[in-house]
C-alpha cells in the first residue's frame, strides 16, 4: 500500500486520541469525542476542521480570467476581487471532474480550492486547456487550511485574529496579515452555519489550530461529522455524489450553471439521463452508499450516493441517483443489505435551521 | 474495559449468567469500533435462538453490523429503551446498555473468559 501523506496537523490529531483513517490519500481524523457530540457541537457553538488535504492552485498573469472563463463553469467576468464563487470543472462531455470554489485576488489572479483526491488530474486539465500568458501554480504543500465552522465562528475567529469580521460577507474574503503572516479569511463553508475557512501558510497551521482549540466554545471535528453536517444541508461530495458520469444538472446544480459563453463540457449538459434526488427515510435505519433504489412496483431505478443517520433531524436523510423520468416520484423504496425501507422525496436542504447566511 | 465477571462471544457479544438467565450484550470493544450507535433492532420477547445465530443488528453513523446470540435459549426480556436512545450502548455497554435477557436451556458453551476475549481484542486492534 503508498503511504499515506500527513498534513501539518496529523500529529496532533493523533496525541489528542483521534480516530485516524485514509482520505484523498491523507491519514486523516475521522473523529475525536465522537461523531454526533461533534455534529451537535458544530451546529450549537463552534468546531474547527483540518481540511489541509485540499487542493489550492494560483492562476496569474495576462489573460487569466477569459483563459480560465472557458475552461470552468463559473461566470469570472461577474466576480470581483474579495469575492470567490462554487462551479465546477468539466469533461469535454459534461461529467463533473471536480467541483471547486473560485477566489478573485485581483485582476488576472486567482486561486482555485479543489478537491484532495482530484489535485493532480485537476492540474493537467486546468493546465492543458489554458492558451500561454498565464501561469498555473499547485501551492497545495505550502497552504495550510483550516475550517472554523458554528454560530460562534464569529466571535472565535475576532478572539483569534484580535480584529472584527462582521462586515464580511457569505461569499467573500479578505487577505490579512494580523497574526504575522499572510492569512486568507473566507466567509464560507460546508456545514450550513456561520463559518470562516482559514487559508495560510502551511508551517503556521499548528500555532494556529492550537489557539483555536485552546478556546473553550471550540471543538476539534472530524470528517465523520463534517459528512453528516454537509448531508444534513445536501452538500455534494465528489467521488459520491458527483462524479465523471454525470453532469452537475443531473447533480441538482443547474442553479450554479447561468453562464452565458462557452466553457469546456457545456454542450454535454442538455443530456439528462439521472437526476441526484433527497430522500427521507422516517426512522433510525440508514440507507447507505451503493443501496438500490427502486419504484413502488419494485423497479429498480437508481443507486443511493449519500446515506446517513443525521444527527440534527433525528432520522436518516439519503441523496440518490433515479432516472430522471423518475425524478418527480414522491415515494421509493431503498434496498439495503438487510431490509427494504421506504424513502420519501423530500427538498433540500434536509435541515432547515443553519446559520451560514446570518447577517452578522 | 473488559469486566472479570462476564462471559464473551468471539464476535463481541457479551453475556452474565444468573442461575438460568443470561443478560445479553455488545461488548466495549464492538460499540467503540462501530462509534455512535443510531439504531438497534432487537428480537422479541418469546423468540429462540441458538448460540450463534443471527438475533438481530446495530448500525452506527458510519456501519452496520449483525449481532449473535452468545447463548441457546429463549428471550424474555427486551432493553426497549434503545429504541429511541441507542446510544446507551456507548455510554455503558456493561450496564444501561444491556440488550437481552434470555432464559437458557444449557449451559453456555465455547465462551471466552475476560483474558481469552482481551487476546481477541489485542489481535482485532491495529
Amino acid at each position: 500500500m503508498e503511504s499515506l501523506a500527513t498534513t501539518p496537523l496529523t500529529d496532533w490529531h493523533r496525541e489528542n486520541g483521534a480516530k485516524m483513517a485514509p482520505f484523498a490519500g491523507f491519514d486523516m481524523p475521522v473523529q475525536y469525542k465522537g461523531i454526533i457530540i461533534e455534529h451537535k457541537h458544530t451546529r450549537a457553538k463552534a468546531g474547527i476542521f483540518d481540511i489541509c488535504h485540499m487542493g489550492e492552485f494560483k492562476l496569474v498573469g495576462p489573460g487569466a480570467m477569459e483563459a480560465l472563463n472557458r475552461v470552468v463553469s463559473h461566470d469570472l467576468t461577474t466576480l470581483d476581487p474579495g469575492k470567490c464563487r462554487y462551479g465546477f470543472l468539466l469533461n469535454q462531455s459534461g461529467g463533473i471532474m471536480d467541483d471547486l470554489i473560485i477566489y478573485c485576488l485581483g485582476r488576472n489572479e486567482y486561486m482555485l480550492v479543489v478537491n484532495g483526491a482530484c489535485r493532480g488530474k485537476d492540474f493537467d486539465q486546468i493546465r492543458a486547456s489554458l492558451s500561454a500568458g498565464p501561469v498555473l501554480t499547485d501551492i497545495s504543500d505550502e497552504t495550510g487550511k483550516i475550517d472554523v465552522q458554528g454560530p460562534q465562528s464569529l466571535a472565535v475567529l475576532e478572539t483569534l485574529t484580535g480584529i472584527k469580521w462582521n462586515d464580511l460577507k457569505y461569499f467573500n474574503f479578505e487577505a490579512t496579515d494580523c497574526l504575522g503572516f499572510p492569512m486568507l479569511v473566507s466567509r464560507t463553508g460546508y456545514t450550513g452555519e456561520l463559518g470562516y475557512e482559514l487559508y495560510l501558510p502551511a508551517d503556521k497551521a499548528l500555532t494556529v489550530w492550537e489557539k483555536l482549540a485552546a478556546d473553550e466554545r471550540v471543538e476539534p471535528v472530524g470528517l465523520g461529522a463534517r459528512d453528516t453536517l454537509r448531508l444534513e444541508i445536501g452538500y455534494p461530495l465528489y467521488g459520491q455524489d458527483l462524479d465523471e458520469e454525470h453532469t452537475p444538472v443531473e447533480a441538482g446544480a443547474g442553479f450554479f450553471l447561468k453562464k452565458e459563453s462557452d466553457y469546456i463540457g457545456k454542450s454535454g449538459l442538455g443530456t439528462v439521463r439521472q437526476m441526484l434526488v433527497p430522500l427521507v427515510i422516517e426512522g433510525r435505519r440508514t440507507a447507505r452508499h451503493h443501496d438500490e433504489v427502486c419504484l413502488p412496483s419494485g423497479e429498480k431505478t437508481g443507486i443511493v450516493t449519500s446515506g446517513s443517520f443525521a444527527p440534527s433531524l433525528g432520522h436518516c436523510v439519503a441523496l440518490a441517483y433515479v432516472r430522471a423520468e423518475d425524478a418527480g416520484t414522491e415515494r421509493f423504496v431503498i434496498k439495503t443489505a438487510r431490509v427494504e425501507l421506504e424513502a420519501k422525496r423530500t427538498e433540500l436542504p434536509f435541515y432547515k435551521d443553519g446559520t451560514a447566511r446570518m447577517k452578522v | 474495559m473488559i469486566p472479570d465477571n462476564l462471559l464473551y462471544a468471539k464476535s463481541h457479544e457479551w453475556c452474565s449468567i444468573d442461575g438460568d438467565v443470561a443478560t445479553v450484550g455488545i461488548t466495549h470493544f464492538a460499540q467503540e469500533q462501530l462509534g455512535d450507535l443510531t439504531f438497534v433492532e432487537l428480537p422479541g420477547v418469546g423468540d429462540t435462538f441458538e448460540a450463534g445465530a443471527e438475533m438481530g443488528s446495530v448500525e452506527s453513523v458510519k456501519a452496520a453490523s449483525e449481532i449473535y446470540a452468545p447463548v441457546s435459549g429463549e428471550v424474555i426480556e427486551v432493553n426497549e429503551s434503545l429504541e429511541d436512545a441507542p446510544e446507551k450502548v456507548n455510554e455503558a455497554p456493561y450496564g444501561d446498555g444491556w440488550m437481552l435477557k434470555f432464559r437458557i436451556k444449557a449451559a453456555p458453551e465455547g465462551l471466552l473468559d475476560a483474558k481469552g476475549y482481551a487476546a481477541v481484542v489485542e489481535s482485532e486492534s491495529h
